[in-house]
């Protein structure tokens, strides 16, 4: 069976084409989560811009591998590139955080679509190989000592908090949660309508057979590229969003785990959904924490076990699930 | 001496690429028999390597706790393609890949649970003052390439001349014909997972003495395992293990010569990319053409 | 005349799509019983449900008065069923003889295969001269060859044709089919031969079914199926 197909193939709930966004709901949501930045306390707060960020980065992988169909194992390196590049901008250059991040974007989409073009010849396992060999690579070359006087080596790069303009009233932490609240709308919008758009029918069309849409006049080499180059920015985007929540980077916060993380954000969200990417995050910033409760040191163990189970139990992610109940409630509101 | 060091780092270079040959080997024959990378196989190795050091701690003597532990990891293997591996045949790509992650997950961490995460002796049966060891060449770098060509020598003994392993080529190029013949895929499938780990778990024992014992042994070694993997070939067999001695020995020429040992796995990096881009079929491999 | 093969309202579908809406059909011993009708019309699933292989399959399946319809492929083909699939099958990766020996995996008995080989390579020469070359380089009508006969080793009693003369041309299949009249007279094996091409078909077959859309329309002796009308016009182009 080609080998997109088999991958896109069978997602059965998860993949439908996109329903139409309903507005009213999207924009009642947003106010919530704004309002959470006054109710809530710092830390809250703090867990709050780490889920949008990894949010971000999973809208960012599920372009390439939910859309586009080519697996990517390696996303870390590019959450990497983004909070290093913001980082280094900041700590090197004095350049502020608004700034840092569209940079951290673009070199991120640079970088993406430099990987993309040799990727274009790599199907399904191949890449998913190379990526994965990327993703492990990654600390090891942040740790270079010939890059240090830039990365700083395994000590890494302090960043400082942003404070909030203009004078207004609001903490550091509130600031920053309702900036972060403010990219993630515009993240999710840019990415639901290049979905939408003729290019996101061009990327789902390759994804699903991958012959029949260039001989139908799609130019997959361009839109493959492209795919993994806007995926890298997303991420990137995303990785510069966590080095200003955290105020730090080092290499060990990019290690081959952050880059199974993404892709387990991934599909326990739903292959192929956008709002997938909002229960991804939870499942991946707060499993973790649960496992590490079940047993201490064996919590990546029953994280990896909940992960299997999910697969088997939900493979189309929590999304699929959601379509699958909503279809059927549907169905009998029509009889 | 340049040219002594050139000989150390050329023979160092294929006494790890000898373990890469027989990592790249299991990489290979589960890829043949299922198409599925078992991204796996590292940790899986790792975590043998420890139950057989717990074994020896326990006072059994080595080539007892070897020997236990090969078939111990037989076993293992051939459970998990018949628990976790086989109820996904039909799956979507994806859902397998990160199946096989969460089985690297579960192994790294199982290991570290039970056995602590503390850096550990592993004893090596090659002793320093061996007979063969010469000024160029110790011991344990003899003898793991000796024990990598024999295991490469037995497996293809085993898949060329003899009817189980011709059952089991078969049932991995084409299971459905397989199966009207009377073969039963599921049980060669176990069969072949459980070889695979089995090799693992000899690489494993083999590079533990040199690299020591933790949870992180082998997952730089599992991309060097891939790079050689890809550049005989993911279909091929003799590709495998001419690939993974081919990596062991660049990677220490490369790392001494060129870029200095901190980026020796970006090295296995760049092999893997370039491999797949210019050559993906590898050295070996068959072109892999898709028809319409 | 034993009956060796016979089915009582045989269903047979993929997921939820039925393509076999119960049908019964028999294959006496040393017949050569033929499956005529076209494209979709149901044949390959027919001999897929025989063998209980890729379908879901539901009614009776009895060989040589046992049901076999619960079993498993594997079990089937070692109780003596010899399925040669629609597109040969043949292992591409492996050697000719390989293949062969390979054929006869569910014996037992060592010497008996090894005298098999030889007297297969007797029928089909061609396959001898090309004993260790990979299978995958043969030409069509060989691989079909080696298909047959690999079918063969297994000492099958009822032996399964699925379209051997797809694909190829009309030289080679006459080639292929005299050599199976041959088997047919030599070897005592039961033969249910699934063909488009209706006019070879009934030249080698003693008795024909013609199947559409999942249902026998019409059976009896490949003469009658022969001169009647409807099939002369549909099938034979007359």
């Amino acid at each position: 069976m080609n080998r997109a197909s088999a991958l896109a193939g069978n997602f059965q709930a998860g993949v439908r084409s996109p329903a139409p966004v309903r507005w009213p709901w999207v924009a009642a949501l947003v106010v919530l989560a704004a309002l959470l930045a006054f109710i809530a306390k710092g830390y809250v707060l703090f867990q709050g811009s780490m889920l949008l960020s990894y949010a971000i980065a999973l809208v960012g992988l599920n372009l390439l591998t939910g859309y586009n169909g080519q697996i990517s194992l390696g996303h870390g390196a590019f959450y990497a590139i983004g909070a290093y590049t913001t980082a280094i901008l900041m700590d090197k250059g004095g350049v502020p955080y608004w700034v840092g991040l569209p940079a951290a974007g673009m070199v991120s989409l640079g970088v993406g679509y430099a990987f993309g073009r040799p990727a274009l010849k790599l199907q399904g396992l191949y890449l998913a190989l190379a990526t994965f060999a990327l993703g492990v690579v990654a600390p090891q070359l942040l740790k270079y000592k010939h890059l240090e006087p830039w990365t700083g080596g395994v000590g890494g790069i302090v960043l400082n908090k942003p404070e909030a303009p203009f004078g207004l009233p609001l903490s550091a932490d509130q600031w920053f949660y309702l900036f972060t609240l403010a990219v993630t709308v515009v993240m999710f919008v840019l990415a639901r309508n290049l979905i939408d758009s003729g290019s996101g029918r061009a990327l789902r069309a390759i994804r699903d057979h991958e012959m029949a849409a260039e001989s139908m006049g799609v130019d997959n080499r361009h839109h493959k590229s492209m795919a993994f180059a806007l995926s890298a920015a997303f991420t990137g985007v995303a990785g510069a969003l966590s080095a200003l929540a955290v105020q730090f980077v080092s290499p060990d916060s990019f290690t081959m785990f952050l880059s199974i993380s993404l892709i387990v954000g991934v599909v326990v969200g739903g292959i192929g959904t956008l709002w997938g990417a909002l229960f991804g995050a939870a499942f991946i910033m707060f499993v973790p924490a649960v496992a590490e409760k079940v047993s201490k040191d064996a919590a990546w163990g029953v994280y990896g076990v909940v992960l299997i189970l999910f697969i088997f139990v939900m493979p189309g992610g929590v999304m699929g699930l959601l379509n699958r109940v909503s279809d059927r409630i549907r169905r009998d509101d029509r009889r | 001496m340049t040219m002594e060091i050139f000989l150390q780092q050329l023979i160092a270079g294929l006494s790890t690429g000898g373990i890469y040959a027989c990592v790249a080997l299991a990489l290979v024959m589960i890829y043949q028999a299922t198409h599925h990378v078992n991204f796996a196989q590292g940790e899986m190795a790792m975590f043998s390597t420890f139950l057989a050091w717990a074994m020896i701690q326990a006072g059994l003597p080595y080539w007892v706790a070897f020997f236990a532990t090969v078939l111990l990891s037989f076993v293992l293997g051939a459970a998990i393609e018949f628990v976790v591996i086989r109820p996904l045949h039909r799956a979507p790509e994806l859902n397998v890949v990160v199946v096989f992650i969460g089985l690297l997950v579960i192994f790294h961490s199982v290991a570290g649970w039970l056995f602590g995460t503390q850096i550990k002796e592993f004893p090596t049966p090659f002793a320093k003052d061996a007979w063969y060891a010469t000024r160029l060449m110790s011991a344990h770098q003899v003898g793991t390439i000796f024990v990598a060509l024999c295991l490469v020598a037995a497996l293809f003994t085993f898949f060329r001349h003899t009817t189980l392993g011709l059952t089991l080529r078969a049932a991995a190029q084409n299971p459905a014909s397989s199966r009207l013949l009377g073969i039963h895929v599921g049980r060669l499938l176990m069969l072949g997972w459980g070889l695979a780990a089995a090799i693992g778990a000899v690489a494993g024992m083999m590079v533990a003495p040199v690299v020591y014992l933790d949870p992180g042994m082998m997952v730089g070694i599992l991309i060097y395992a891939f790079a050689g993997a890809l550049i005989g070939g993911i279909d091929n067999p003799v590709g495998a293990v001419v690939g993974g001695f081919l990596v062991g020995v660049l990677e220490n020429l490369i790392g001494t010569y060129v870029v200095g040992t901190e980026l020796k796995l970006s090295v296995a990096l760049v092999l893997i990319v370039g491999v797949l881009v210019v050559r993906p079929a590898g050295l070996f491999g068959r072109r892999i053409v898709q028809r319409v | 005349m034993t009956r060796l093969l016979e089915t009582r309202a045989l269903h047979a579908g993929y997921g939820a799509t039925e393509v076999l809406h119960g049908i019964d059909i028999q294959v006496d011993e040393g017949c050569v019983t033929a499956l005529l009708g076209a494209n979709g019309a149901g044949k390959t699933t027919t001999l897929r449900a025989l063998c209980h292989f890729q379908v879901k399959t539901s009614g009776q399946v009895w060989f040589q008065g046992q049901r076999i319809d619960a079993l498993g492929t594997e079990q089937i083909a070692a109780l003596g069923v010899g399925h040669v699939p629609d597109g040969r099958g043949t292992f591409v990766g492996l050697t000719t003889e390989e293949n062969l020996r390979l054929g006869g995996h569910a014996r037992r008995d060592r010497r008996a295969v090894a005298q098999d080989l030889e007297r297969l390579y007797a029928y089909f020469p061609r396959l001898k001269e090309r004993r260790q070359q990979q299978a995958g380089t043969l030409s069509g009508g060989e691989q079909q060859m080696l298909a047959i006969a690999r079918a063969l080793m297994g000492r099958p009693k009822l032996l399964l044709l699925d379209e051997p003369s797809f694909g190829l041309a009309p030289l080679v299949v006459k080639d292929i089919f005299s050599i199976m009249r041959r088997i047919r007279d030599e070897e005592k094996v039961s033969i249910l031969l699934v063909e488009q091409n209706a006019r070879i078909a009934l030249d080698l077959a003693d008795t024909a079914y013609l199947l559409e859309t999942g249902r026998i329309v019409k059976s009896g002796s490949s003469d009658a199926l022969r001169n009647d009308d409807a099939v002369r016009r549909a099938y034979l182009g007359q």
